[in-house]
């Protein structure tokens, strides 16, 4: 297939008319055609006619960027204007946006072609894909399995090729724990490095949109494309936008990776530690030296996370009263409920000095230990999730447990941190498993240039599921 | 005389008139929309997915104003989020300051003493709802005034009395008005006026335990009547031994009541915290420094230089400093006036005594001919004044021997006859003197 080359490859061969944008989103649809069914990858596929129009379009421009003529999807969580988009809601089951998030725009504008909007955990509330009222997205590398959350559609649809790459969301875990459960890589951006105009907010202080692809190589494209101010976020950095791609082979000798022992606690599962070793051995082989340090606040990141993240929601989802657009409150799933009560409670009268203020002095503390981290090392290395992906159904009547489950990624969204998901093995049964780097603040740079190194040295990415 | 002594306190909203809204580029002007619904955008709309970017200008313009009263600046602001629901606010919340307003403390001066000033913070203002006349009609929304500038300034229960909470107001609108930051117009409700009134036995000094407050006030004299029925209708309640209730009460002014709008036994819980789509706010040195420095001459400053420079009767001035442009106008008048040895108290006093037709778009050479003319022709003569007084005091032996005796009333009937017989006032000083002596001198 095509699409199973990187977008640099694709570039070229459509520079030279070797081959046609057309053939790429067609290439796409058929991939959805056969598969999603199977995979509820995406709640809204764009009209094939208006995709193919699209691709003609940027087939006849004669100015060229490095992502025109490549067909990507969106997390249902971006607004796309005169395109539904729901959040995976059926309280916006109807919404048609009348405008479309900078990060679509600044895609749209540089002629990659959008095929459509992924399947995801209502609200970004979810590690599965399945608190979605669109059907729980499937794994594929396992249809009995989830897909991971809450961008687990874009993960699974990147895994399926049925686009280049995909423009995920992650809150606290949502782009790493759907990549690791897929076998895709992805990018959890440093806080402030993309706008998040016209992203459906799911906890404002922690959400940050990122591309999730099938190697470091396309996520450093993709992310030079989108990154960078917006006059529309105030919350968006003006740090300089570097030329990711061409950053790449920066050499990892001299690179000092510190392992958290708290990611190596008990809650792994042995497959999961297997791979993490490994990894840490490719590296070590790759001339980087390996550190061993400690996050001591670590076990807090969860309640810490669900406290501000919970509030923010509830604050959040106030707005949908189904007056001006979409549907009722009583639409909203019982998962949805439940963070919207737990967050009501957290910044109540009474219990605001206990639960959120509490939270955001913890939030602090983690900041500075991962801080203290920067002065031995350039960068973490550790799990990306405690297990291999979860049975469908394994999870969701213990809510407390499918939290637990993001022990490993909440802190770099509460410490507003860039990680970079990599997958890294397969377990017994042929499912993934995947690692994650952890960098310091708009140092994107080093963690894609060292994903990179990796994915040179590893053909983990480059397994496809057999669907 | 009543024995409770009434505890008031003012919450004024005054919209900023920026040219764009709070946290969006739409144009803020409502009043100028041609239709409902014209100056929108996902932001004011509170659209999935939009977000707020604050004002400068709106910013500066709250801390101008609180430079200018004399507040405390909090150097590190922040926003926060109110939450409540109403069809009028689009994101289930308003965003404002509560924990660091950009401006706390002072206090404004008034004839009836001082009122201090809590705080003065910036949040955005609601859409407007317009609700159905009939029925069978909708209610409707239009968002044009969604996310305009909102300043608040709320003071400490230190009025106690309805005049003087309309002079504070009065006052606090033309500081407004001179910092040309709002509009300030009271009927379109660009500053929108609550008074919270309770009422304490006289000598006590402890707030009450309740308070009442009134909305729906859109001008100034609204507010004093609405503080006077207000305060009869708790005495009333009191002499009865009845405790009023925590409630909020609008004025009608068709009826002249204040009427029950809801009761408010509890207090609202708005669930604030910092809204994490807005950075904290850092105001800089530089930035209070040339803030500090853009604050003009304010009325009350003006009016004390008026007195010192030209004479002018604080009064007097005060009429003709309400408006900050027309005050220069005449200012550049006065000026121009006064190096013409025209006395400009005197011109003053006619205008504001509408004595004269003379405006400040009048010539400087027509005024200077008129007041120099008026004063060479119609001074009568120290003779004629002699005169006169002598004829006066033949005439009216009785009230002559009045006030010889020690009635010093019939002063001013004999000064009132001299006046007559001169068939002018002018030189009324000196024609005084000349009565007094001729009176005192025999």
């Amino acid at each position: 297939m095509l699409l199973d080359r990187t977008i640099a490859e694709l570039q070229t061969l459509l520079s030279s008319k070797e081959i046609s944008a057309r053939e790429l989103v067609e290439e796409a649809y058929v991939s959805i055609e056969k598969h999603n069914n199977a995979l509820s990858a995406f709640i809204t596929v764009r009209e094939k006619k208006d995709a193919l129009r699209d691709a003609d379009a940027a087939d006849n421009s004669p100015s060229r960027g490095p992502l025109s003529g490549i067909p990507f999807c969106l997390k249902d969580a971006y607004v796309t204007k005169d395109l539904r988009t729901t959040a995976g809601s059926a309280v916006l089951d109807t919404f048609i946006p009348p405008y479309s998030a900078t990060v679509a725009e600044r895609l749209l504008a540089g002629g990659a072609i959008l095929i459509g909007k992924n399947n995801m955990d209502a609200w970004g509330h979810g590690s599965t894909s399945e608190n979605t009222d669109y059907g729980a997205v499937r794994n594929p590398w396992n249809l009995g399995r989830v897909a991971g959350g809450s961008s687990g559609g874009s993960a699974a649809a990147v895994a399926a090729r049925m686009a280049a790459f995909a423009i995920g969301e992650d809150t606290g875990g949502s782009i790493r724990a759907p990549a690791s459960m897929c076998n895709v890589t992805g990018l959890k951006v440093t806080y402030g490095r993309l706008s998040r105009y016209g992203a459906i907010a799911y906890a404002s202080s922690l959400d940050t949109v990122g591309p999730m692809a099938k190697s470091a190589e396309d996520l450093a494209l993709v992310l030079a494309a989108v990154a960078g101010a917006d006059p529309r976020d105030a919350t968006s950095s003006r740090r300089e936008v570097h030329a990711y791609h061409r950053l790449l082979e920066k050499p990892l000798a001299g690179t000092r990776i510190g392992v958290p022992k708290e990611f190596l606690a008990e809650e792994l599962s042995g497959e999961v530690r297997r791979a993490v070793d490994e990894a840490i051995r490719t590296y070590t082989s790759l001339g980087a030296t390996i550190i061993s340090v400690s996050i001591p606040s670590l076990s807090f990141a969860v309640p810490i996370y669900y406290l501000i993240a919970t509030s923010e929601t509830s604050s959040n989802l106030n707005r949908y009263d189904g007056v001006r657009f979409g549907n009722g409150r009583e639409r909203f799933t019982e998962e949805t409920m439940r963070r919207i009560v737990v967050g009501t409670y957290a910044l109540k009268a009474g219990y605001h000095d206990e639960l959120y203020t509490r939270a955001t002095k913890g939030r602090t503390l983690l900041i500075r230990e991962f801080d203290a981290l920067w002065s031995s090392c350039d960068m973490l290395l550790g799990p990306t999730m405690p297990d291999v992906p979860y049975k469908l159904g394994a999870l969701t009547e213990d809510p407390v447990k499918m939290y637990l489950a993001d022990i490993f990624t909440v802190p770099v969204n509460l410490t507003g941190l860039p990680s970079l998901a990599l997958p890294a093995g397969f377990s017994d049964d042929n499912l993934p498993i995947g690692v994650q780097l952890i960098g310091k603040k708009f140092d994107e740079e080093s963690l894609l240039a060292a994903g990179a190194a990796y994915q040179r040295a590893t053909k983990w990415h480059k397994k496809e599921p057999a669907l | 005389m009543s024995k409770y002594t009434p505890v008031i306190g003012l919450e004024i909203h005054v919209e900023l008139n920026t040219r764009s809204k709070m946290f969006c580029g739409c144009k803020n002007d409502p009043f100028g929309a041609d239709t409902p619904n014209s100056h929108v955008c996902p932001v004011c709309l509170g659209m999935p997915g939009a977000l707020p970017v604050p004002n400068k200008k709106a910013i500066e313009s709250t801390v101008l104003l609180g430079l200018a009263l004399g507040c405390s600046i909090n150097r590190h602001s922040k926003f926060d989020r109110k939450h409540y629901r109403y069809p009028d606010l689009p994101k289930g919340y308003q965003i404002t300051q509560y924990e660091l307003p950009f401006c706390y403390g002072s206090a404004l001066h008034t004839s009836e003493g001082l009122v201090r000033l809590r705080r003065i913070h910036l949040e955005e203002d609601t859409a407007k709802l317009l609700h159905a006349k009939r029925k069978g009609e909708e209610s409707r929304i239009d968002f044009n005034r969604s996310g305009v500038p909102l300043m608040e300034l709320v003071t400490e229960p230190d009025i106690h009395s309805a005049p003087q909470a309309k002079e504070f107001g009065k006052r606090l609108r033309a500081v407004i008005l001179y910092l040309g930051i709002s509009d300030a117009d009271l009927e379109r409700g660009n500053m929108r006026l609550e008074a919270s009134v309770s009422l304490r036995k006289e000598g006590e000094t402890a707030l009450p335990s309740y308070k009442v407050e009134l909305k729906n006030i859109n001008s100034f004299s609204f507010m004093e009547k609405a503080v006077l029925f207000e305060i009869k209708r708790q005495t009333a309640l009191l002499e009865t031994g009845t405790q009023p209730t925590q409630e909020t009460r609008g004025w009608h002014e068709a009826t002249g009541e204040t009427v029950l709008q809801r009761s408010k036994e509890n207090a609202d819980d708005y669930r604030y915290f910092p809204d994490p789509d807005i950075p904290p706010i850092e105001l800089s040195e530089a930035l209070l420094a040339r803030l500090q420095a853009a604050i003009p001459e304010l009325p009350d400053a003006k009016v004390a230089r008026w007195k010192q420079e030209y004479g002018i009767e604080e009064r007097y001035g005060a009429m003709l400093s309400d408006d900050r442009g027309e005050a220069e106008k005449w200012e550049a008048l006065f000026s121009a006036l006064k190096k013409e040895s025209v006395p400009v108290a005197d011109f003053v006093k006619d205008v504001v005594n509408k004595k004269t037709a003379f405006t400040h778009t009048a010539p400087v050479a027509d005024i200077q001919k008129h007041y120099h003319s008026q004063r060479a022709v119609a001074a009568p003569s120290r003779e004629k004044v002699t005169e006169a007084v002598a004829a006066v005091i033949q005439e009216n032996a009785k009230a002559v021997a009045d006030f010889r005796g020690g009635n010093e009333k019939t002063l001013m009937f004999l000064l009132g006859a001299v006046f007559k017989k001169l068939h002018t006032k002018l030189g009324a000083d000196c024609i005084r003197e000349e009565l007094l002596k001729a009176l005192r001198g025999r």
